[in-house]
């Protein structure tokens, strides 16, 4: 549904986005990760029309944003970031306007309206005014405004920022639904909500593409991924360790507690059925045993180079 | 027909936004308190003893050049500081439509301003037995004139986040229209440099010049032209400034 080529996006000397390509189709989530100033916003920004580009093409449902604008810009849903509205408009009133300029007209703009207002559970705050709305219901209202004309293409800037922890759910879950058919690209820098809604990940940083994955590989490239966490019941933490230490494969081993038995980490992706025989073989107790996926956050850092960092190395 | 659709639809948003705010009320107010006051004492309205509009309508020149640009400069301005230009321009619609639309919608307001001086109509009809011809075309000439500012205004808003200066550089550019063609202005001119037709092309460029025939009864189409190609030149710059806003 989206294609994105060597997308390229100068701000006079300033290169925002770096050669960027990448695909969305109906069915996925796509998240778009970043550090801020990694040119998420400006690179939705291209895809949405809202700029042009400095090089590459965007396609949206086969219709090229600089050649045919409208009927790219037809299908595409758009919550732009910080959710802005007419601020002197009704909540519906708002919504109305939006549906007609999305050619809805009639009974037609009357039922898109209607859908939208139950979709975001904006019932009770239907006619009051956008500037005395929370910051909850106004994001809310300007994703009603996305989903009016039922769009293809749901592009969600930072969807879930300023919401509490029961709207960020709510939105995830709705988000989640619409991705079973719509081509969804939603930016954020929560990590736990690509874990939630995605079912694939890029990563810019500094205008570069630097990861395009699913959220389990992304996780894989995590240097803690594999490492074994191992919890042996009534043992002198001293003994386990120097026993752990020579088992095959095993790096490191690191304590993380010691209230209820000794919980380690083993460095070094040992194999845990090898790590069970030690554990059982010495006639100790094993309280718990499992391989450790991975952090995003982990990798994140790991991918992205922080601001601070670059710097010093500068 | 949809394009027709999309601009209506803007229009008819961003006239229900003046009157939304205070801002209508006040613009109206004081218009009509302005424009009637300058009518009677400083137009001479009874000493003259004519029956005509001309000591009504000589002023709205010089009310538009403060009151228009205070009522365009949000146009583009506001949308840009909200974000929802953002909104607007990732919307199915060209930026003629919306750039029409919010213009369109300044001047229906302006067009309901002045519809509201009328009884000043009235007030001449019941004294004398004033040209209704010459009338029409003296309202005709204040509509184009606030349009033409309207224009310009629109143009300043697109170029800029903050309203005042919106205001500010929109009320010079008018001011510049207004003076190239006034008396005082021109004699100086020619006093500088004895040329008429230096003259003539600085008057050519002043909405006054323009704004008299009409004025004065006649509807001349070099009038007409000159008014609708100030707002086309206008309109097209702000469709130029807000792409090169959306590209930086």
């Amino acid at each position: 549904m989206i294609t994105a080529e060597n997308v390229t996006k100068w701000f006079g000397p300033l290169l925002a986005v770096d050669d960027v390509s990448f695909q969305v189709e109906r069915g996925e989530v796509l998240g778009f990760l970043g550090p801020n100033g990694a040119g998420k916003s400006t690179t939705m920004r291209v895809i949405t029309g809202f700029i042009p580009a400095s090089g590459g093409t965007v396609k949206v449902g086969g219709f090229d944003i600089d050649d045919d604008p409208l009927e790219a810009k037809a299908l595409i849903g758009y919550l732009p970031e910080n959710a802005p509205a007419y601020p002197e408009m009704t909540v519906e009133g708002f919504l109305k306007f939006a549906a007609e300029l999305r050619g809805l007209r009639g009974v037609a703009r009357a039922e898109a309206v209607e859908r939208a207002i139950r979709t975001c559970f904006l019932e009770r705050v239907r006619h009051q005014m956008v500037d005395t709305l929370s910051k909850g219901y106004l994001h809310r209202t300007c994703f009603a405004q996305a989903i009016l004309h039922d769009p293809p293409v749901l592009i969600l800037d930072e969807p879930t920022d300023g919401l509490d922890p029961n709207q960020k759910y709510e939105m995830r879950e709705l988000i989640k639904e619409m991705g079973k058919e719509k081509a969804i690209i939603v930016s954020t820098h929560i990590l736990e909500e690509v874990e939630a809604i995605c079912t694939r990940v890029i990563i810019v940083d500094r205008g570069k593409l630097v990861f395009n994955g699913t959220p389990g590989e992304l996780k894989s490239k995590s240097r803690t991924a594999g490492n074994l966490r191992v919890r042996v019941l009534g043992v002198p933490t001293q003994d386990v360790v120097a026993r752990l230490r020579q088992a095959d494969g095993v790096k490191g081993v690191d304590v993380l507690d010691e209230t209820a038995g000794v919980l380690c980490r083993l460095a070094g992706k040992p194999d845990p059925s090898l790590i069970a025989q030690v554990v059982v073989g010495a006639g100790w107790k094993l309280g718990e045993l499992a391989v450790e996926t991975g952090r995003l956050d982990d990798v994140f850092r790991e991918i992205t180079i922080s601001d601070t960092v670059a710097e010093v190395a500068q | 027909m949809r394009s027709c659709r999309n601009t209506w639809t803007l229009t008819k948003r961003e006239l229900a936004s003046y009157f939304a705010s205070p801002v209508a009320y006040v613009f109206i107010i004081i218009f009509l308190l302005l424009s009637g006051s300058f009518t009677f004492m400083l137009g001479q309205f009874f000493p003259r003893g004519e029956s005509s509009l001309a000591p009504f309508l000589m002023w709205h020149p010089w009310l538009y050049l403060f009151l228009v640009p205070a009522a365009g400069m949000r146009l583009w301005a506001e949308e840009r500081r909200s974000g929802t230009f953002e909104l607007l321009f990732t919307m199915p619609i060209s930026p003629t439509q919306a750039i029409l639309g919010k213009f369109l919608a300044g001047w229906l307001f302006l067009g309901i301003a002045l519809l509201l001086t009328t009884p000043i109509v009235g007030t001449v009809e019941y004294l004398g037995a004033p040209d209704w011809g010459v009338m029409r075309c003296g309202y005709l000439g204040s509509f184009l004139t606030a349009g033409t500012f309207l224009a310009i205004t629109s143009m300043t808003s697109a170029m800029t986040r903050n309203q005042v200066i919106s205001f500010i550089v929109s009320v010079v550019i008018c001011l510049l229209l207004i003076l190239a063609g006034w008396p005082p202005i021109t004699n100086l001119i020619l006093e500088w440099a004895p040329w008429n037709w230096l003259v003539e092309a600085a008057s050519g460029f002043s909405v006054m010049t323009h704004f008299d025939n009409l004025q004065r009864g006649l509807i001349d189409v070099r009038d007409l032209l000159y008014f609708a190609s100030v707002m086309v030149f206008a309109l097209f710059g702000t469709g130029v400034i807000l792409k090169s806003r959306r590209s930086a």
